[in-house]
């Protein structure tokens, strides 16, 4: 305790802490007029109120006491037994029983201290961060000598392989990340669509006949066998296709693309361009995509092209056709990369 | 024709009149719209009687035809599907929307339109009984053939056993969540328009929906999603203990948005609550 | 009494024990008086350290259960909408131990409600370091620890709500892909080395998982305890106030009392924690179902302090990608997301030397600066802050259209202005008021504190009546010092005003020190006092027996 006193010593060390009237030369500032009286809590003059805090803290402790015991209670008394009430009632149980316990034993406890530790404030000393003259000076001594020491100064041979072999030791570090995954070649560029691929319901599976689309219709297409695809998730990602019937004379299709639908139902990537949401909010009258991520807008009358927020590119679209039963399927594989802009999507 | 038409319901007593009318209508109109329209969702002719064809056309005419025309043919609709402004009729054509869409927007209150806007709400306040929405539906089903209401055994989720209902919440979460949300909560689309929650609606207005695609909502028909992946998805829907949520108050189910939001307000809000009554002095 | 011997006895014993083989003494001499200063606002921080405790605790809990595998399973639980699903481990075990772990389900709630009391408490933290100047020197570097200690929880958070594998967190990670991928030249790279290849891929799971459970938390720690450690060579920072300088710690003791207040809170934030976790669901990844690239659901959206950056890219117009010489550049990813971050971190870290560059102030400071003594300051952090609930306020736009029935097309439009515009505003507003309520701190340090009580004096004239303060009421008023701009008073540590630094400094200086209000001097007082203006106080005590208190009439004057 050397350094800290009671509050109520210091209190009027400040010299000068009123303003004198009349005294001629005022100073330019006001000083600091030291700490103010200590007021006592009623716990400190009055047994009874002492008391009563007391009984106040004893009583949060028991309160928190009595929650700990009913978490175990109902951790071992409300068997889970596959019923939902069940497992609600439990968390409920536990978690307002863990409440009481936790919030009960920490409001004692503040409480405590509060009302019947002592609450008169005390002073520290603080000392400046930065030594003394005579400190630095002696530090600075120390490294020097050290540093003469070591040579470093006097070998530069030395000095100048240590720092090339410090930068050099980290570097290998990065190579030991090559096998995390392999190169990425093409595959953000590639799909498993393919000439003839028949497209099946997503999520139910079956193809699907264009008869079976009216218009307004929409259905969520994968392209078929992709259950058995090796890594489903990924060409999922990249497969998943949006089909939609409009009326045929709405669609514009850009010049050589005239044959990319069938009867007015069109196959667009359902993969945003932007950050690879599904775009699969389809306004039936106004023939708009939106992507629920951030709201880029495609216009479907418009060959998907973007209308509104922050996606660049028109999405893709998969050239269909249908077969001799009637079944759709896809021309090609998509003309493009789907999904997000990378450096080398060009 | 609209004249003879007007002429005709005024004349109650001549019913065979109208059953030729009608005929022709079909022919006409109906015919003509089925030889054009892509295959509609399994359409069913009408098969109530004349009189209640006949009753619904009057309340037709009496409440809906400002809009949608005398003829239910509608009016110039703009690309936007909305009314055309100042189009005499705005309303879009009835024809061939079959009797499930009249039960649809007229059952769940979206018409008669109470005022224009970015899209019809559902309004509590049904204006009309059921038997009144029933008439007008086999007034309009009787224009040309479309989606019939779902009939009991459409509409009986009883059957689901727990591997359909799950394949009904997958269908669902492909074809549906991205508009309604995760939990049918509904959400935004473009221009202030909106999928609507679907906690209040009932089966057959979920399926009816499905079935007709309304407003900007897209059509679902029984052969892209079956009717029995339609029952399961209803399944699913209206039986709240079938998805329960045992963690406690959902917040709205709207995601991370309403939980961040609560953190700050509940969260930091009570224990800096907390914070201030550690640092105040005890009386 | 016996046992009481006993008890001393049992003490000694353990501190003989311990200071021959730990030096106890000598720790006990050096910290169980430590003195801590009492304020409610220096708590924050220690929310955010307790959340971290329940973090550590509840996440070992979930570690027993949770399995980080991407392998495809067969949900077989008793969740019936997902019966016979094809998910993945992790899914399934997230799922297991919700359902069929006793408290697991609160366990989960807990931990993830801690990470959005965590990482809100930081920033609130943040936000009084910030206002009261307690960033000035000699704690820069400690601010600096904080700002990235910032930054990993916000990557240890989402690392963490990445792997239940739900729909929502996997649309998350589609997005982060993307945001790796819009790197310049490398993205594709770094992306296929953190996924193992094509996104999602198998890997990324368990990787997450070392890097939520390991990697980060073993970081953060390290970095906490150095953020703690500087607290005490430091000692805390005290506001300002009669008996405070900025050679002393006004305060409580460590032992017993702040060992009582500060352990009792931890108690007091875990319980509040629990409390909300027992009666309010978060994050029910079984309603989302498990992780397909195919479906989405609308409200997608990240945990909150993500949310942000999510509605930073909303905002940003898609013009910007560009494609040139076979390559593509998508600055409307790059620049919301990375360049962003790069950005908030570099004025994080560089703040409190730029304002040591503008003031040329290289003095220690334990004092604690009132907001509104620091107006240029205070404006500057408004304006952050403003910045910052526009962009978040951005990333829930589909959300706020949808409950008030607004057009998300006009949200995004008005916050692409207003972006630019408001956090202008706020700056000059905040300034305004901060000058406003020195103004104030002024008249008060004059002619006293208003009482509302309003007299008439012979001569008809109404008066408030303002009482005197005490010294210890005015000495809060004028403690502080002002600092002018570098044109007027230059510091001892300035720069020479004819280099490149200088101008730019003496710059710095005119837009942090141009306006201000310099406090009270005690020449002002004495000449408001004897210069025929009235110190109502004392004039009234004669007024009043004659002329009773007329209140509220309709002029309001001040002697």
């Amino acid at each position: 305790m050397s350094e800290i006193e009671r509050a109520g010593d210091a209190h009027g060390q400040g010299p000068g802490t009123t303003l004198a009237r009349g005294q001629g030369a005022l100073p330019d500032r006001f000083e600091n007029p030291g700490l103010p009286e200590h007021r006592h809590r009623m716990g400190d003059t009055d047994p009874k109120a002492a008391r009563r805090a007391e009984r106040q803290v004893a009583v949060l402790l028991v309160l928190s006491m009595i929650g700990s015991v009913l978490i175990v209670v109902s951790i071992i008394g409300i068997k889970y037994d596959d019923s939902f009430e069940r497992i609600s009632l439990s968390t409920k149980a536990i978690g307002l029983s863990m409440f009481l316990s936790l919030f009960a034993l920490g409001v004692g406890a503040v409480h405590w201290a509060k009302t019947l530790m002592p609450d008169d404030e005390r002073i520290d000393y603080r000392h400046r961060q930065r030594g003394t003259a005579a400190e630095r000076e002696q530090a600075v001594a120390i490294l020097k000598e050290g540093a003469a020491e070591s040579g470093l100064g006097r070998r530069p041979l030395i000095r100048n392989t240590l720092i090339g072999a410090g930068v050099l030791f980290p570097l290998p570090a990065v190579f030991f990340f090559r096998d995390t995954g392999p190169l990425p070649g093409n595959d953000l560029s590639t799909t498993m669509w393919k000439t003839g691929t028949y497209l099946t319901k997503d999520p139910e599976g079956g193809r699907i006949r264009a008869s079976d689309l009216g218009l307004g219709s929409v259905v969520h297409v994968m392209p078929e066998g992709i259950e058995d695809a090796e890594e489903l998730l990924n060409e999922k990602a990249k497969a998943a296709v949006l089909l939609i019937r409009i009326e045929p004379e709405l669609l514009s299709a850009p010049e050589g693309r005239e044959d990319w639908s069938v009867d007015g139902i069109v196959a667009y990537s359902k993969i945003c361009t932007h950050m690879g949401c599904p775009v699969a909010l389809y306004e039936q009258q106004t023939h708009h995509l939106l992507c629920p991520c951030h709201q880029s807008t495609f216009d479907v009358t418009q060959d998907c092209k973007v209308i509104f927020g922050p996606a660049k590119r028109a999405l893709p679209q998969l050239p269909i056709q249908v077969d001799a039963e009637g079944y759709l399927q896809a021309q090609s594989g998509f003309h493009e990369a789907v999904g997000p802009s990378f450096w080398e999507r060009g | 024709m609209t004249r003879t038409l007007t002429a005709l319901s005024a004349r109650r007593r001549h019913p065979l009149a109208v059953v030729v009318l009608i005929a022709l209508a079909l022919v006409l109109v109906g015919g003509l719209y089925a030889a054009l329209a892509p295959r509609q969702a399994e359409a069913s002719t009408a098969t109530a009687s004349a009189e209640d064809v006949e009753a619904g056309k009057r309340l037709f005419l009496a409440n809906c035809s400002t809009c949608h025309g005398l003829n239910a043919q509608g009016g110039g609709v703009t690309e936007n599907g909305r009314g055309a402004e100042g189009a005499q009729n705005p309303g879009p054509s009835l024809i061939g929307v079959g009797a499930a869409s009249v039960d649809f927007q007229v059952g769940s209150g979206r018409m008669p339109l109470a005022q224009s806007g970015p899209q019809a709400p559902k309004v509590n306040k049904i204006r009309f009984s059921q038997e009144q929405i029933d008439l007008m539906a086999a007034y309009i089903a009787s224009l040309a053939p479309g989606p019939a209401i779902p009939t009991e055994e459409q509409l009986d989720v009883s059957e689901v056993g727990d591997e359909r209902l799950a394949r009904g919440a997958a269908i669902f979460r492909t074809n549906c969540a991205m508009c309604h949300n995760f939990a049918g909560k509904g959400g935004a689309l473009t221009e202030g328009k909106y999928a609507p929650s679907l906690d209040e609606s009932s089966a057959k207005h979920i399926y009816e929906a499905m079935l007709t695609g309304p407003q900007s909502m897209p059509v679902f028909n029984d052969s892209t999603i079956s009717s029995e992946d339609k029952t399961a998805i209803i399944a699913w829907l209206t039986q709240d203990e079938k998805r329960p949520d045992p963690g406690g108050l959902t917040l709205g189910a709207v995601g991370p948005v309403s939980e961040g939001l609560f953190a700050w307000i509940a969260g930091i809000g009570l224990l800096i609550g907390c914070s201030v009554w550690l640092g105040m002095k005890s009386s | 009494m016996s046992s009481q011997t006993t008890v001393d006895k049992l003490a000694a014993g353990v501190g003989n024990y311990a200071d021959d083989t730990a030096g106890a003494s000598k720790i006990v001499n050096g910290f169980a008086r430590k003195i801590f200063p009492d304020h409610w606002s220096f708590m924050l921080g220690e929310i955010t350290l307790y959340s971290f405790v329940i973090l550590l605790l509840t996440g070992t809990f979930l570690t027993f259960f949770y399995e980080p595998s991407a392998a495809e399973t067969t949900y077989t639980g008793i969740y019936a909408p997902l019966a016979g699903q094809h998910v993945s481990e992790a899914y399934a075990s997230s799922l297991r131990l919700s359902f069929d772990v006793r408290g697991g389900l609160l366990m989960r709630q807990i931990h993830h409600w801690s990470a959005l009391v965590f990482v809100a408490a930081t920033i609130v933290h943040m936000a009084r370091v910030f206002f009261t100047g307690a960033f000035r020197k000699p704690r820069e570097l400690n601010w600096v620890i904080g700002g990235v200690l910032a930054l990993l929880a916000v990557f240890e958070g989402f690392t963490g709500y990445s792997l239940p594998d739900d729909l929502l967190s996997g649309t998350g990670i589609r997005i982060a892909d993307a945001i790796i991928l819009a790197v310049p030249v490398v993205g594709s790279y770094i992306s296929f080395f953190l996924f193992g290849g094509e996104f999602p891929g198998e890997d990324f799971i368990p990787r997450f998982f070392t890097i939520h459970i390991l990697l980060l938390p073993a970081v953060m720690l390290a970095l906490i305890v150095v953020h703690l450690f500087f607290v005490v060579i430091h000692k805390h920072t005290q506001y300002p106030g009669p008996g405070r300088t900025e050679d002393n710690v006004v305060g409580f003791p460590l032992f017993p009392v702040y060992a009582a207040k500060a352990g009792g809170f931890f108690f007091i934030v875990f319980g509040v924690i629990a409390l909300i976790s027992a009666l309010v669901s978060i994050n029910p990844i079984w309603a989302y179902g498990a992780y397909d690239p195919s479906p989405v659901t609308a409200g997608s959206q990240p945990d909150w302090y993500m949310g942000w950056l999510d509605g930073a890219v909303r905002l940003m117009p898609g013009w910007t990608e560009i494609s040139a010489f076979g390559y593509t550049l998508s600055l409307n990813i790059f620049i919301p997301t990375t360049v962003i971050i790069l950005f908030v971190m570099a004025a994080l870290v560089a703040y409190p030397y730029l304002e040591q560059i503008a003031t040329g102030d290289k003095r220690e400071h334990h004092l604690l600066d009132r907001p509104r003594n620091a107006p240029t300051r205070t404006g500057l952090g408004v304006m952050a802050i403003t910045f910052y609930v526009l962009l978040w306020i951005s990333g829930g736009n589909d959300i706020i259209a949808h409950i008030m029935q607004l057009s998300i097309n006009d949200i995004t439009r008005f916050l692409r202005v207003a972006l630019f515009v408001l956090p202008a505003v706020a700056f000059v507003v905040t300034k305004r008021i901060c000058l406003g309520l020195q103004r104030k701190d002024r008249e008060k340090a004059l002619h006293g504190r208003e009482t509302g009580r309003i007299v008439r004096l012979p001569h008809g004239e109404f008066i408030e009546v303002h009482a005197p303060l005490s010294d210890l009421e005015r000495w809060t008023l004028v403690q502080h010092e002002v600092n002018r701009p570098m044109e007027i008073e230059d510091r001892v540590d300035a720069g020479n005003p004819d280099t490149l630094y200088g101008k730019f400094q003496r710059r710095l200086s005119k837009f942090y020190f141009e306006d201000r209000v310099e406090p009270v001097t005690p020449a002002e007082v004495e000449a408001a006092h004897s210069h025929g203006e009235l110190d109502a106080g004392e004039q009234m005590a004669s007024v009043e027996e004659k002329e009773n208190a007329a209140i509220g009439t309709s002029q309001t004057l001040h002697g």
